[in-house]
């Protein structure tokens, strides 16, 4: 990822020399979608598995959704939300109008309230989350380019540990103008941020002149799948207190966490903490896209323990609003505590033994994966199989996996991992039984390159 | 501290401005017809609840829609995992239809070409990172909606030019003016990548007449520029002529499909027409490729949640429902307005006549101690916390000419607005001014009647369609 902004002008603009122009923003390719990660997304697109219709169609492993707890969704819904009570309690004409009229950025109170019940149960009641401090945004994306807005400028940077979730590339940067300035991880203890490295890429970006604002993290991460050990958050917050600058911690997979007691939270650190100055610098991301399964109600959440940011973000939360249906319909079941209580314990539940699944099937083909405790997803080595150990060797291997298995993964390259021959691969997005077949083609690769 | 930045230290969000200001007074003392009686009646928030009734009714009759079923099925699950940039196919599909409908039919809408957003808020601001930057300017009509300043300025880095529209003319938008505002853009060093209009007019609640759309179609071919009409108000037009849409303008000029026509685009909402302003429902529409591939990809930070484009989806796409709807809501919102406008006549306060929208540009300039602003204000503030009715200051919306207020009339029952119109009656007529106006309202009025309907006259000479209404 190179320090300048990559702006590139569109063809047309050389045929027609009188054409106005669109702003750098539309016209740049900083959004992002020309990686490999979104290009597996188009190859499944065009033929996608299915169990029945097309059984040699490429499965989908390039998709963090959660899928493998639906039923207790959808049959709390059911009990709950039998027809005519839909809009509430004051049932049919006032509560439908209450709630189509419903437009306060501050967000429904008994949601923000339910949110915080939830995100609370999520640590063990080891943190306390005020409603008060919830912004509401369209989802985690819209929450992450929010923060870029108020906590940076044009040009200045945020330090990102890698590997990285793509996506950061489009909303941390593309209308923001803002930078990201990698923290180089490897594989040598485990991907873990080091001191050393938060400094090197803070001197790197000193160099080149640019202002770094703050370090953003995802807790538990994608793509790793594994949780941020305590005295590396410890760590980190130490660094953005010395250097002045924030802390942002995107914790939407922290309901993915198989064993809850593995998590810790920046906000766990933050509540033993009295001095303001410290506190203030903190803002962690909050979503119901993975560790409910809900991508596409779009319901994200920013948490700030600074006064300042809680205000701006509401008032900028006016371009990313929660539908205020779908806030009323999530109210009831996110302040139900014997039903999340039993959600939180089933999902991860499921979720290990999902991880247990795939990392065992792999390891029975030679493959090993990074340990992981937590996420939709696995960080597979294939380093062994690469022909080169360069970005172009990963990306030939990637299109093998994609063109002859037709399993869609995520190169390790795509998430600017510095080691090469590392892939994401998701698996609480299928049946078990895909997830079977995924394997068992993995097993038929395997078995034809013993063979060579 | 550590140092946040300067969209945040700026006063970009627009907040300190009284149309704002009003809202929190509102909050704090909210008019109740049983629990608070005296408390502040809002008539500064442009919201659209008449016809409630008939959406619920259909709710009534159509229970899969909102209970995430099909035919009886639970689909929860394929819509709890929809979140595709590109929108549910049936549910753009059943916003260009209703976009047509309200249109008369005459121009059609490609789905292909709708992008969705998280209201028209969204809308706007996600058009103005594609169409501009730091250093670019749009074009705006004076007086209009003081959110602008925030959706279009705010994050995007770009400035905003007024086009100063007067009372001389019905605020109506000329050449002169049009040429004026791109000159002074010049000399502000900011380079002109647009005009922005809302037709049907917030805050006027007027529609554009063809030859207004016929000059801006003109100028932003002969000056190769951008044109932005939002037309979230379209489907709230009450008067006797029909909505011209600037689609309509385009066909008619036979633009359709050139290249001018790529540089026009249209922005849509259901929180005006249908009154759903908490489901967050808004639209771009645009003829250029990239621009709906640019905007497609920016929908990520503000999608439509697939539980509300399910069920407006299903509303939308029943035809007997829409048409109804329309017809029902023209009907409601011209009587409304009839009330506030006879109410104001009887207070000796006259409107621009209006023949669209939720609210009416009302003139008390002969109310104001002195032809100023701060008298605007000072007006206002008597209005706001003596007279406790919350309407809108000319000089918040950008205009020009002190003394006009955008009062809304369809957020609230017919009682609470008769109520509201009582207590301004009584506040005017205890002022000298007021005293002056009850002696000699009939002579006064009669006058001012004559003066509206010149304008009124100079408005529809150009439309070629409806006889004018007297």
């Amino acid at each position: 990822m190179g320090l300048p902004l990559m702006i590139e002008r569109s063809s047309n603009d050389n045929n027609n020399n009188n054409k106005v122009e669109l702003s750098r923003v539309a016209v740049s390719d900083t959004h992002g979608e020309d990686s490999p990660y979104f290009a597996g997304w188009k190859a499944y697109d065009e033929n996608p598995y299915d169990e029945t219709h097309n059984p040699s169609g490429v499965i989908q492993m390039g998709l963090a959704e959660n899928q493998v707890s639906f039923d207790l969704l959808e049959s709390y819904l059911e009990k709950k939300n039998p027809e005519g009570s839909l809009w509430g309690s004051k049932g049919g004409s006032r509560g439908f109008r209450e709630n189509a009229l419903f437009q306060d950025y501050h967000g429904l109170k008994t949601f923000r309230q339910a949110m915080a019940s939830f995100m609370e149960k999520i640590r063990g009641g080891k943190a306390s989350f005020d409603p008060d401090r919830i912004v509401l945004t369209a989802g985690a994306t819209a929450a992450n380019e929010l923060l870029t807005f108020i906590l940076a400028d044009p040009n200045d940077a945020l330090l990102v540990p890698t590997p990285y979730y793509p996506g950061f590339d489009r909303d941390l940067r593309w209308r923001t103008g803002v930078r990201i300035v990698p923290i180089h991880c490897d594989s040598s203890n485990h991907f873990q941020i080091t001191p050393e490295a938060l400094e090197a890429a803070y001197e790197t970006a000193r160099d080149a002149n640019i202002r770094v604002r703050g370090v953003l993290i995802t807790n538990p991460s994608n793509p790793l799948g594994a949780t941020v050990q305590k005295k590396v958050l410890e760590d980190l917050l130490d660094f953005c207190v010395r250097k002045n600058i924030h802390l942002i911690s995107d914790e939407i997979y922290s309901g993915s966490v198989f064993h809850a007691s593995e998590f810790t939270s920046v906000a766990e650190i933050v509540e033993n903490i009295d001095d303001v100055s410290v506190k203030e610098r903190v803002h962690i991301v909050y979503s119901l896209s993975k560790d409910l399964g809900l991508p596409g109600f779009r319901v994200g959440t920013i948490y700030s323990y600074n006064d300042h940011v809680v205000k701006t973000a509401r008032r900028m939360s006016s371009f990313t609003l929660v539908s205020s249906q779908t806030q009323h319909m999530l109210a009831s079941m996110l302040s139900d505590e014997e039903f999340t209580e039993k959600y939180i314990r089933i999902n991860r539940e499921r979720l290990r033994r999902r991880y247990e699944t795939i990392v065992e099937g792999l390891k029975k083909e030679g493959i090993e994966c990074l340990k992981g405790n937590a996420g939709l997803f696995c960080w597979m080595n294939m380093g062994f199989l690469l022909n080169t150990k360069t970005k172009e060797g990963e990306l030939e291997l990637w299109d093998v996996i994609l063109k002859e298995l037709k399993l869609n993964i995520s190169p390790g390259s795509s998430c600017h991992c510095s080691e090469f021959g590392w892939f994401r691969v998701c698996f609480a997005n299928m049946s078990e039984n895909t997830l079977e077949i995924a394997l068992k083609r993995i097993h038929e690769f395997m078995d034809r390159r013993r063979k060579f | 501290m550590k140092q946040l930045s300067t969209k945040v230290t700026s006063n970009g969000h627009g907040q300190d401005s009284s149309y704002f200001l009003g809202w929190e007074e509102y909050e704090k003392n909210p008019y109740d017809e049983i629990k608070n009686p005296n408390g502040m009646i809002q008539m500064g928030l442009a919201e659209n609840q008449l016809c409630f009734d008939l959406i619920e009714s259909w709710l009534a009759k159509n229970p899969d829609a909102a209970s995430l079923k099909r035919n009886g099925q639970s689909i929860f699950r394929e819509l709890a995992l929809f979140q595709d940039y590109h929108g549910m196919p049936e549910f753009k599909k059943a916003m260009a239809e209703f976009m047509e409908e309200i249109r008369g039919n005459r121009v059609t809408f490609d789905p292909k070409k709708i992008v969705l957003a998280a209201g028209s808020t969204s809308a706007n601001e996600t058009l103005m990172f594609c169409l501009a930057e730091p250093g670019d300017a749009f074009l705006l009509p004076t007086p209009y909606y003081p959110g602008f300043d925030r959706d279009l300025k705010w994050r995007t880095g770009a400035e905003i030019v007024p086009i100063h529209c007067s009372s001389s003319n019905g605020f109506q938008i000329t050449e002169a003016a049009l040429q004026q505002a791109y000159q002074q853009a010049h000399k502000l060093d900011l380079k002109v990548k647009g005009v922005l209009v809302t037709n049907p007019s917030n805050p006027l609640g007027t529609a554009l007449t063809r030859r207004e759309l016929n000059l801006l179609v003109d100028f932003i071919t002969s000056k190769n520029i951008h044109l932005i009409s939002d037309e979230i108000y379209s489907g709230t037009m009450f008067g006797f002529e029909q909505f011209i849409s600037v689609m309509d303008v385009l066909k008619d000029k036979k633009l359709e499909n050139t290249e001018v026509s790529k540089r026009v685009h249209v922005v849509y909402s259901l929180s005006k027409d249908l009154g759903l302003p908490g489901f967050r429902v808004g639209a771009i529409y645009s003829n250029d490729e990239m621009i709906v591939s640019a905007a497609t990809k920016m929908s990520s930070f503000g999608l439509v949640s697939s539980q509300t484009q399910y069920l407006l989806s299903a509303l939308l796409s029943d035809k007997k429902f829409t048409s109804q709807y329309l017809e029902e809501n023209q009907k409601r919102l011209k009587s409304r307005q009839k009330q506030l406008v006879s109410g104001l006549e009887s207070a000796g306060i006259t409107c621009l006549r209006s023949n669209a929208g939720l609210f009416c540009w009302v003139d008390m300039r002969h109310l104001l101690d002195t032809n100023t602003f701060e008298a605007e204000l000072d007006l206002w503030k008597k209005i706001v916390y003596n007279v406790k009715l919350n309407i809108s200051p000319g000089s918040s919306c950008h205009c020009t000419e002190p003394g006009w207020f955008r009062v809304c009339f369809a957020n609230m029952s017919e009682d609470t607005l008769d109520l509201a119109l009582k207590r301004l009656k009584t506040f005017v007529e205890s002022t000298d001014c007021g005293r002056m106006i009850s002696r000699s309202s009939h002579e006064r009025l009669k006058s001012l009647r004559k003066k509206t309907v010149s304008n009124w006259v100079f408005r529809v000479s150009w439309s070629d369609r409806v006889p004018d209404e007297r």
